[in-house]
């Protein structure tokens, strides 16, 4: 699906040692949505690091995925403020309306659903972050309204 | 201008910058943080972008619109704030735009509508300073934040920005290091580790290189302050990254931050820029032949990368395993090199304390904790945002009269603070003083700073468990009393919120506690008995309630609890029954619902809806 160009126009952006590896990592995140398996062989090679040791950091933050994403991404802020708040009826609620679980994506790859423990915007609890748009004191009875002013469908 | 060679120069540049700007000319402040933006401060600031061109006031008035970063007040956003006269506007609107224009700039009124109205006396505040919020408030960490612009460097340096450096540069290294350690400042991070003894650690330690890190990986969930100072106002953290590579002379900084912070490492990557551009940072600063760099590392969404081992491999391109301490990261941090690392609000703190000194920030706070601490006020309370006060202040003014009670009118139950490594604060204690010795000593800890308000719908038994669960996600796997305790203790836990939990599951809770704290590698498995611990020793009624009479008495946990209709309150307006998922609510129009408790979910979309309180749990 993609060709090596595409990972070499990343990876060049930055300097060829380990410190650039998680950056360039969350780079194929952005641009592809995860990290594809050629990305890795590609990067284990420009850069002279064993495929294991990248694979090792794919799995280990939570930042990256190493299967694709859906085209948009419904994250629910579960920190504390959020949970006391309502979090936990609005993560319920699109779980059930998207037929998804939390990490998971829908089957026609519309969305992603996920949990992220804190975005820092407490104050505005409970907060739903629809691609990169943050929605402050979300209510389980709006939330999907919401889900489909924004995209669209 | 290019380079600043000299500190005369910074001088005179801020001498230049200071004759450029006009006083008494109206300033417009959008707040530009990533709460206002997500209450839609970018179509405002637009707004007045567009009225000032079409009116053609630029000419004639000349109003500067800065977007600044966040004040704090996130809940009332997008704010706006006029200077000289200080008024700060709340939720404002595009559509309110031109009245303000209109009314405030040209025409010196105020817009009573979007000023600031007391919630229980009704009082209306137009002056920032005089909103409660505000006025209890001693800014230090938050001095510039939402007076500057951070994408610009001039309105840092007008501040008084940089003279801190060049303060420090005259300075000898080890008199850099006395005035921090005898300014009593801790780490704001967590620890609370005295960061002037942390500096002399590192500098006693022989060693051909030194790095000076930046922990912006603000992991504890409720905690913001750090995001907002790195958006808000980046100059103040690269500062006092710089004067402490001067104290132990470093000459490459690391800042990690969060990667769900965009925002922050936007604007610090071009305050970086900037102060390079400038001869603040790189080769030969302020031409005095010191030569210190910064760069970024944005972190991968681990929270166990908060704790400074981890962190120091995940800079250095590595998984964020901590490993075992006992080697202190002064004398080996990162890449086996002495290292200082401190949080955002420690470095910011840093050169307010070079300008003004030891003994005026000595004397602020209590005994063991000086200075002040950012707050970040959130959770079941009216007035949820950041705040800054000095240290010892309690538990109860800062949720009182700062925070201005609890939201609904309902009754204060607990704090929660320093994240999944603290504890719950029962509102009997309230009158704690805040420091670091006092939180810890309750079971608690101060951690970053985050302050949860909990209400009497909070069930102490399901925090426990949103913590445990927490970590359990987060917990990375490498020592067995974290990887396999904590989901030992999520099952317990599960156990007495849906019904199945014995007399011995708070003694199994306990002996696993003592487990972690004694045989984990590293503070996120230490730390993770206290939310456990503390809910036990304080709301021991609650986990009887669970365990002997099946009951959750907040009403939260979902396998004891039973949706009901009030037939006294239900007007049948049919809305609950609309937006029921499961069509289990049935009822005429204008007659009392009724909610079948074979088919209910528990969703709480009826309760959610409900527009007259009239859906009940039990």
């Amino acid at each position: 699906m993609t060709d090596e160009t595409q990972f070499d126009r990343i990876i060049d952006r930055y300097e060829k040692t380990e410190e650039s590896l998680l950056a360039i990592l969350q780079d194929f995140q952005r641009e592809f949505h995860y990290v594809p398996e050629e990305g890795i062989r590609r990067l284990s090679e420009m850069m002279e690091v064993p495929e294991s040791k990248i694979y090792a950091m794919g799995t280990f933050y939570k930042a990256l995925s190493l299967t694709p994403r859906g085209r948009h991404t419904v994250r629910v802020c579960t920190g504390t403020a959020c949970h006391l708040k309502g979090a936990p009826q609005i993560l319920e609620t699109l779980e059930r309306e998207l037929k998804v679980k939390r990490n998971g994506t829908t089957t026609d790859g519309e969305f992603t659903l996920e949990c992220v423990n804190c975005v820092g915007a407490c104050a505005m609890a409970p907060v739903t972050l629809i691609d990169e748009e943050y929605h402050g004191q979300t209510r389980s009875s709006k939330i999907m309204d919401i889900v489909k002013k924004q995209v669209g469908s | 201008m290019g380079a600043i060679n000299s500190i005369e120069q910074l001088e005179a540049y801020r001498q230049e910058i200071a004759a450029g700007v006009k006083a008494d000319l109206p300033t417009v402040l959008v707040c530009f943080g990533t709460g206002c933006q997500a209450n839609g401060a970018r179509p405002v600031a637009e707004a007045f972008s567009d009225i000032i061109e079409e009116q053609g006031l630029e000419l004639n008035v000349n109003i500067g619109i800065k977007t600044t970063g966040c004040h704090g007040y996130c809940e009332n956003g997008p704010l706006v704030a006029l200077q000289p006269q200080g008024i700060l506007y709340l939720k404002v609107r595009p559509e309110d735009v031109a009245e303000i224009v209109e009314e405030s700039i040209k025409g010196g009124r105020i817009v009573e509508r979007l000023i600031y109205r007391d919630k229980t006396t009704s009082e209306m505040i137009a002056e920032y300073s005089e909103i409660p919020f505000y006025k209890h408030q001693h800014r230090i960490a938050l001095r510039h934040i939402g007076n500057i612009d951070p994408a610009s460097i001039d309105d840092y340096i007008l501040a008084g920005g940089y003279a801190a450096l060049a303060k420090a540069l005259r300075m000898k290294p080890d008199d850099i290091i006395t005035e921090i350690e005898d300014s009593g400042l801790r780490g704001r991070g967590g620890g609370g580790f005295p960061a002037g003894t942390k500096w002399r650690s590192c500098v006693a330690v022989q060693s051909d290189a030194r790095y000076v890190l930046c922990n912006g990986d603000e992991g504890d969930p409720g905690a913001f302050m750090d995001r907002s100072i790195m958006e808000g106002d980046p100059h103040s953290v690269i500062e006092g990254m710089i004067i402490g590579a001067i104290a132990v002379d470093a000459h490459r900084g690391y800042i990690y931050v969060r990667d769900e912070y965009p925002l922050a490492v936007r604007n610090l990557n071009s305050a970086l820029e900037a102060a390079r551009e400038k001869g603040l940072l790189g080769e030969n600063i302020l031409g005095s032949g010191f030569a210190f760099d910064i760069r970024i590392s944005r972190g991968g969404g681990a929270f166990v990368c908060g704790e400074s081992s981890a962190l120091m491999r995940s800079v250095g391109g590595e998984v964020g395993e901590p490993r075992a301490k006992y080697i202190r990261s002064v004398e080996r941090g990162l890449y086996d090199k002495p290292t200082v690392l401190n949080n955002v609000e420690t470095w910011t703190n840093v050169p307010e304390i070079i300008v003004k000194g030891a003994e005026w920030y000595a004397g602020m706070g209590t005994e063991g904790s000086k200075g002040t601490k950012v707050f970040s006020l959130v959770g079941k309370v009216n007035n949820t945002g950041l705040v800054e006060v000095p240290m010892g202040i309690s538990i109860r003014e800062l949720v009182e009269d700062i925070g201005g009670g609890i939201l609904n009118g309902k009754r204060f139950k607990a704090v929660q603070t320093g994240g999944p490594s603290g504890g719950c604060i029962p509102e009997r204690m309230a009158d704690l003083p805040i420091d670091f010795d006092s939180l810890t000593e309750a079971g608690s800890m101060m951690g970053s700073g985050g302050i949860i308000v909990m209400d009497e719908e909070t069930c102490m038994v399901d925090v426990a468990k949103y913590f445990i669960n927490f970590l359990v996600e987060e917990s990375c796997g490498k020592c067995t009393p974290c990887r396999d305790g904590l989901p030992r203790m999520l099952d317990l836990l599960t156990d007495i919120t849906e019904g199945r939990g014995g007399e011995e599951h708070v003694a199994m809770l306990e002996e696993l506690c003592d487990l972690l704290t004694w045989g984990a590698l590293c503070g996120l498995g230490t730390s993770a008995a206290n939310p456990v611990l503390s809910t036990i020793k304080y709301f021991r009624d609650e986990y009887d309630a669970h365990i002997r009479d099946k009951k959750c008495p907040a009403g939260v946990c979902k396998a004891l609890i039973t949706y009901s209709i009030d037939a006294e309150a239900c007007t049948g307006c049919r809305l609950c029954a609309k937006n029921c998922p499961q069509e289990c609510i049935t009822g005429k129009r204008k007659e009392a619902h009724v909610i079948d408790t074979e088919k209910c979910i528990k969703c709480g979309v009826c309760r959610d809806v409900c527009t007259f309180d009239a859906v009940r749990i039990s």
